[in-house]
């Protein structure tokens, strides 16, 4: 029988979501392929997270140092690297997040297992799997096969998969002693820091106004704050604009930024892209405006205007001093 | 410091309606225009700033026919100070092969720090890098949005999901994916690049690097290539500008936004 893996990622002592996200996936895939799912879980001494995930795998195989309690580039690849050549799953599932990119490729290079990243999906065809990913910045959609391999690795992209409610497994937690022959890590983990915080709260707004990329200049940002403060609004925007050094981070929606839930997303020249689209999902109604009218937002929002974002600026400024 | 800096040329596709070619597995190309890698913009400044403050050299690097010379030519104007080309000829290249051309291209080189963007715009797959990196034994740093150079290591920021940054240290030599945001890339303007043509720009085939055509074998291959489903999505707004507004204001009062 084989097993399908999912190695668990885990922040300041917390299973982080995708970690679910992609076990609920796996004990799918796992029915469909007569397989079990393993849990792969590398944390600090005597952290015991290996219980929660008992309830969505078959077994648990844990690896408790604390080199290890953060996440750790060398160590994660060599630990994992020696696991993977010793039980020869089908299929590793790995997160599609920045700790996911730093060693899933580097993990799939050592053991010669083909990777495909960012995955929305994950369909077999013989027994074999394959996946749907994005390309474009979600412009356009592909399907992926693998060549023939022992094994096959893929990263999910968060939220790509829903978990419905708790697990109903009681898997069997075992402890892993880490490898001997463990090679000492060429990178030192110094410290986390907080970027996000500011002047703005952003996740407490009613109304978020939030400029995208499609602003086109920092002089144009002004305009787009006098309709958010006539709107008793809060103003919010995209990576690019921070990017671009438009706004400071304590405004930036997305993945990288923070997730908000608003009455109204009034979303201002924002292509969409997953990163984004991910931190506004708890709102509650996304306005989209945008140039383009097969801009990715326009698949997430509520309500659509395919016009330039000055030209709805300047008339919803009109309305409100009107009255 | 010597520092590689892995570039890549893509379609702009922002605002353009994409169609499928007729093998259905990718997108027509042709009447696309085409600029650097987002990404890589930055990878390339954030090289030729700690060449400008430690010395050393910058080597472009690029994986692509002659039209994508182009951004090799922005790479050198910016202030890089030789450009590889590696020509694959028709060869459909996955993220492995990427890595595996990088890596035989770069091995003999002589570096401190090798660049590559966090992913590419338009494959988005987000691998090259840390693949390159574990074939060449080197330590690396995904998702960097801070390199500060402190004897022998780098000090580097890595960016985390929900604005939280992880500061680490890594020994030299090392790899670094480079994110957006991490600098101001300079403004590059035509005199700069006309007067980039006297640096060095070097040309090489996969023969050249001694690939035997069985090297070449993809892992990954798209099967086919689809646009996203047009039914699913917004609730279209129409109208004159003052319509749109008043609709908006509507849609706002209704859930509890009230101007």
């Amino acid at each position: 029988m084989g097993h399908i893996f999912v190695i668990a990622e885990h922040r300041n002592g917390e299973i982080r979501d995708i970690t679910f996200e992609m076990l609920q996936k796996a004990g799918a895939l796992a029915q469909d392929l007569s397989c079990s799912v393993t849990a792969v879980l590398l944390a600090g001494a005597n952290e015991s997270f290996g219980e929660n995930l008992a309830k969505w795998a078959d077994r648990v195989l844990v690896f408790e140092d604390d080199r290890i309690k953060t996440y750790d580039s060398d160590l994660y690849i060599g630990i994992l690297a020696a696991l993977v050549k010793e039980e020869q799953p089908l299929l590793t599932l790995m997160g599609h997040t920045s700790w996911g990119m730093d060693y899933a490729p580097a993990l799939a290079a050592r053991t010669g297992y083909p990777l495909a990243t960012d995955a929305t999906d994950i369909l077999l065809e013989d027994g074999r799997p394959q996946m749907i990913r994005q390309m474009y910045g979600g412009k356009l959609f592909s399907r992926v096969s693998f060549s023939p391999s022992a094994g096959y690795m893929i990263t999910v992209r968060p939220g790509a998969f829903q978990t419905d409610g708790a697990g109903e497994k009681s898997g069997e937690v075992v402890s892993q002693n880490l490898p001997e022959e463990l090679e000492s890590p060429r990178r030192e983990f110094l410290e986390f820091e907080d970027t996000a915080a500011g002047d703005v709260d952003i996740t407490q707004a009613d109304l978020l106004v939030s400029v995208g990329r499609g602003v086109g200049d920092a002089d144009n940002i002004e305009t787009v704050q006098e309709l958010a403060d006539l709107l008793g609004g809060t103003l919010s925007c995209s990576r690019p604009v921070v990017d671009k050094n438009w706004l400071p981070k304590y405004h930036q929606v997305g993945t990288s930024g923070k997730s908000v839930k608003p009455k109204v997303y009034l979303a201002l020249g924002i292509s969409g892209a997953f990163q984004h689209v991910a931190g506004i999902t708890g709102a509650d109604c996304v306005i989209a405006v945008n140039k383009d009218k097969k801009a990715p937002i326009f698949r997430v929002a509520d309500y659509g205007i395919a016009d330039d974002l000055f030209t709805v600026v300047d008339a919803l400024k009109e309305k409100t001093k009107s009255g | 410091m010597n520092i590689i800096v892995c570039v890549k040329r893509v379609p702009l596709t922002q605002e353009v309606d994409l169609e499928i070619d007729d093998s259905g597995k990718k997108i027509k190309e042709d009447a696309l225009a085409y600029v650097i890698n987002d990404w890589d913009n930055y990878a390339i400044e954030a090289a030729v700033q700690l060449q400008e403050n430690q010395g050393g050299e910058v080597t472009a690097v690029t994986i692509g026919n002659e039209d994508d010379e182009e951004v090799l030519r922005r790479a050198l104007a910016m202030g890089a100070d030789r450009a590889i080309r590696i020509d694959p000829g028709d060869l459909v290249l996955d993220g492995y092969l990427n890595a595996s051309i990088l890596a035989k291209t770069i091995t003999d080189l002589e570096y401190d720090l090798i660049f590559t963007r966090v992913q590419s715009e338009d494959h988005n797959t987000g691998m090259v890098g840390v693949m390159l990196a574990e074939q060449l034994g080197l330590a690396h740093a995904a998702v960097c949005n801070g390199i500060e150079p402190e004897d022998g290591t780098v000090k580097v920021r890595v960016e985390l999901e929900g604005g939280i940054d992880e500061v680490s240290r890594v020994q030299l030599p090392a790899l670094l994916t480079i994110q957006t945001g991490i600098n101001e890339p300079r403004y590059v303007s035509i005199m700069g690049i006309r007067k980039a043509k006297k640096k060095e720009l070097k040309v090489m085939s996969l023969e050249d690097l001694g690939f035997a055509a069985e090297d070449l074998t993809p892992q990954t291959l798209i099967e086919a290539v689809f646009l996203p489903p047009e039914t699913e999505g917004a609730e279209m707004i129409e109208g004159n500008p003052a319509e749109m507004a008043e609709a908006v204001i509507r849609i706002m009062g209704e859930k509890g936004v009230t101007v």
